[in-house]
């Protein structure tokens, strides 16, 4: 018997069009940043991918006055359906560069290029179209006749998704009439100044969005700009409370879409074989690096030792490395500072006592890798539960009774999503019912849509992004 | 013959059904617009405060998992009885607020609780969605309560603000903590009284009297509170107790500066601010 290979499947990192220098995107103009530039790598190889320019603070004053002037003149004035046209370009344009976005997103940010290829960009381009199809029909959201918009939004995103989360926050704030600044990640920059590539192509009037790369910092002057109206912040729970704190009486408007810590709940008659891949998926999609991410896997004590069996067995042939290679299942952590994070709190679950299985598979000598790891006998005590941990480790606690399963899995501040496995009806709406969490996947896990609403309760934060509830975001209502 | 002496009544807290004194065994003096001494309410302590919430959180369970169509009847029971007391009314929000518009003033917030009971079956309905998401799946979105809403009541208007904010809160399925008018408080008491002899469960409305800007602060940073409503806060507080919540990441209703205009016709922006929107999927197939 033949051992079958897979045979390397690299995707061309020249369809990427990467350019030595990237520049800020200002006033509908790429200009170069007052800032300290910053150099952006490859995290699957730690190779230099391109210098960028970042905002210094009076770049960031420059880019609201613009946003704030394409507001009042152009932008918020202009009849919705003409708002729409734009927006549907932006749509087509990045359906038109997808291959592009998809290798330059794997190549910046780490990720496989079969994920950026088949989940980020067609999402992204998925909530243009969705949004477009808003601006002229707001009156029908359920705000009152003629809801308006707020004026200027700040927005901040993480790195996990670097365009998909641009296109999260910039649809939908376009749509109901505001213009944009944001701040992308300063690990992952590229994509989101291709997209400002785009806007430029759809004839976007200057001043509607504006992308300011930088670090945390750049993100506070945006955030506390007295001519920032609407504040969007995707990251961790950690920052957003300090975003929450330092906005406190400037009655700014504010949505959060912050960690979470979901439980994926595993009951005894469950489809184990569906349940094992909604589980991989789950945790190890994006290295984890999904703030919904199910990393506390709640298994029926009945079934645990034939689903971590099976669970073992299919994690082992995750394949680990190169982001372009069109086989590979968990790419490259996104930076050194997350891969030590990682390492700590994996660290931290060996000596609390918990036992580690970590995936044999080979892991390259270069670049930022971690291997799917799975720890067991987890008590809810301990960091590896607690914790956002944002990488592929997955914890393993158990129960007896679905009462037990609930309590358990709304043990934690957090509440952005839960993951329910069970081929009973009445079991799966019962325990969707009572998850204290913003989106409940049954049978199934990690499934984004523009129409479907997202976002957290307690401490995963507060407001919607997409569909009608997410709209609300971005009106004055 | 003497003039008959008339029976003063005690003013207690209201906390879990129940109408105890406060912990700290203070009251302070509440007078009317003129100043004439009116009655002596209880003043709440960081105690109190924490056993309202616990008291909320307990309640919270059953008043969220009950029946729209229950609460709906539940709330609509309540202005049975307001309608009932409606006499009381008029004279304790007359002393209390020195107006002549007390009868307009009771009419309003006994409309405006019944306007209220009637959108308990409606909140899903319009604030939900079936999502035609591209792929084999089904995708709901269900409005749920957020949890426990602490609400610091509009200083001014003592009946119609009050109930202008807490029926919003408990027709989502909420339960709150109140901390009603500093100066203006008996009507408040009054309508626990109401509330407790409804068929509201204990625990579902809690009501502290005494400094609102004492006990807010306990409120902001609970971690058991899960949205502040920040309308009748003092101005000067109002950026502490934002900051406060933060550390919980608390959904917030500001409230602008002043009092609003509780005469106007509500929306549906209050119990929107202390709604979560949950969204379900189940894959389709054979």
């Amino acid at each position: 018997m033949s051992n079958w290979e897979y045979a390397p499947a690299p995707e061309s990192r020249d369809i990427a069009n990467l350019k030595p220098a990237y520049r800020m995107f200002v006033d509908g103009k790429f200009v170069e940043g007052s800032g300290e530039p910053l150099k952006t790598v490859n995290p699957a190889t730690e190779e230099v991918l391109a210098e960028v320019s970042t905002a210094s603070k009076a770049d960031v004053d420059t880019a609201v006055k613009a946003a704030r002037r394409a507001y009042d003149r152009v932008w918020g004035r202009m009849p919705g359906a003409e708002r729409a046209k734009y927006i549907f370009r932006i749509a087509r344009l990045v359906q038109e560069r997808s291959r592009e976005l998809a290798v330059l997103e794997s190549l910046d940010n780490g990720k496989p290029i079969k994920e950026s290829r088949d989940v980020d960009v067609p999402t992204a381009a998925a909530h243009f179209f969705y949004h477009a199809g808003w601006a002229d029909k707001l009156g029908y959201a359920g705000f009152g006749p003629d809801p308006r918009p707020l004026g200027v939004a700040g927005q901040v995103i993480p790195w996990n998704f670097p365009l998909l989360m641009a296109s999260w926050k910039i649809a939908p704030a376009l749509a109901c009439g505001n213009t944009v600044v944001l701040k992308p990640a300063e690990t992952t920059p590229l994509t989101a100044l291709v997209l400002a590539e785009i806007c430029q192509q759809a004839e976007l009037p200057p001043g509607v969005v504006n992308i300011l790369p930088g670090a945390g910092d750049v993100g506070s002057e945006l955030v506390n700009h007295a001519g920032v109206d609407k504040v969007a912040f995707t990251g961790s729970t950690e920052v957003g409370k300090l975003i929450q704190r330092s906005l406190a009486g400037s009655g700014k408007k504010m949505t959060m879409e912050l960690g979470g810590k979901a439980a994926n709940i595993v009951f005894d008659d469950a489809p184990l074989d569906q349940a094992v891949e909604g589980i991989v998926n789950g945790i190890f999609f994006n290295q984890g690096h999904v703030c919904c991410a199910g990393s506390r896997l709640l298994v029926q004590e009945s079934i645990a030792d034939e689903l971590l069996e099976k669970l073992r067995t299919r994690v082992a042939t995750l394949r680990v490395g190169d982001s372009l290679d069109k086989n590979t299942d968990v790419g490259a952590i996104n930076s050194r500072a997350q891969l030590e994070k990682i390492q700590e709190l994996a660290a931290a679950g060996e000596a609390e006592g918990a036992q580690r299985w970590t995936s044999p598979v080979p892991v390259p000598d270069k670049g930022f890798f971690f291997a799917p790891t799975v720890f067991s006998d987890v008590q809810q005590s301990m960091r590896i539960a607690r914790e956002e941990i944002f990488g592929p480790v997955l914890s393993v606690l158990t129960f007896r009774t679905p009462d037990e399963a609930v309590a358990k899995a709304n043990n934690t501040p957090y509440g952005l999503s839960a993951g329910i496995w069970t081929e009973k009806g009445s079991r799966i709406l019962w325990a969707a019912q009572r998850m204290r969490a913003g989106v409940v996947w049954a049978n199934t896990f990690n499934r984004f849509d523009p129409t479907a609403p997202f976002g957290g309760y307690q401490e995963s934060g507060f407001g919607r992004e997409g569909g009608r509830a997410g709209l609300e975001a971005y009106l004055d209502v | 013959m003497s003039d008959r002496i008339s029976v003063a009544k005690t003013y207690k807290l209201y906390i879990g059904g129940a109408f105890p004194r406060s912990e700290s065994g203070r009251s302070y003096p509440v007078t009317d617009s003129r100043g004439g001494f009116l009655a002596n309410a209880a003043q709440g302590s960081r105690k109190d405060a924490r056993d309202a919430v616990g008291a909320a959180r307990k309640a919270f369970p059953g008043w969220s998992g009950a029946t729209a169509y229950n609460r709906g009847q539940v709330l609509y029971r309540v202005a049975e009885l307001l309608e009932g007391r409606r006499e009381q009314f008029v004279a304790e929000v007359a002393a209390s607020e020195g107006t002549k518009r007390g009868e307009a003033l009771v009419d309003a917030a006994i409309d405006r609780w019944v306007w209220y009971a009637g959108w308990t079956d409606k909140i899903a309905s319009v604030f939900g969605a079936s999502n035609p998401v591209a792929g084999p799946y089904f995708s709901f979105s269900v409005p749920e309560p957020t949890g426990v809403v602490a609400v610091l009541a509009p200083q001014t208007s003592s009946l119609l603000g009050l109930v202008s904010v807490v029926a919003p809160v408990i027709a989502a399925g909420n339960t709150c903590v109140v901390v009603a008018s500093q100066d203006r408080p008996l009507p408040a008491i009054t309508l626990s009284e109401v509330l407790a002899t409804s068929d509201v469960p204990g625990g579902v409305v809690n009501v502290l009297t005494g400094r609102t800007a004492e006990i807010a602060p306990w409120l902001a940073a609970h971690a058991d509170v899960n949205a502040l409503d920040l309308t009748g806060a003092p101005d000067a507080i109002k950026a502490d107790l934002e900051r406060a919540a933060a550390g919980t990441v608390k959904r917030l209703v500001r409230g602008g500066r002043g009092e609003p205009d509780w005469s106007r016709e509500p929306d549906v922006s209050r119990m929107r601010a202390v709604l979560e929107t949950k969204t379900v999927w189940h894959p389709m197939g054979v």
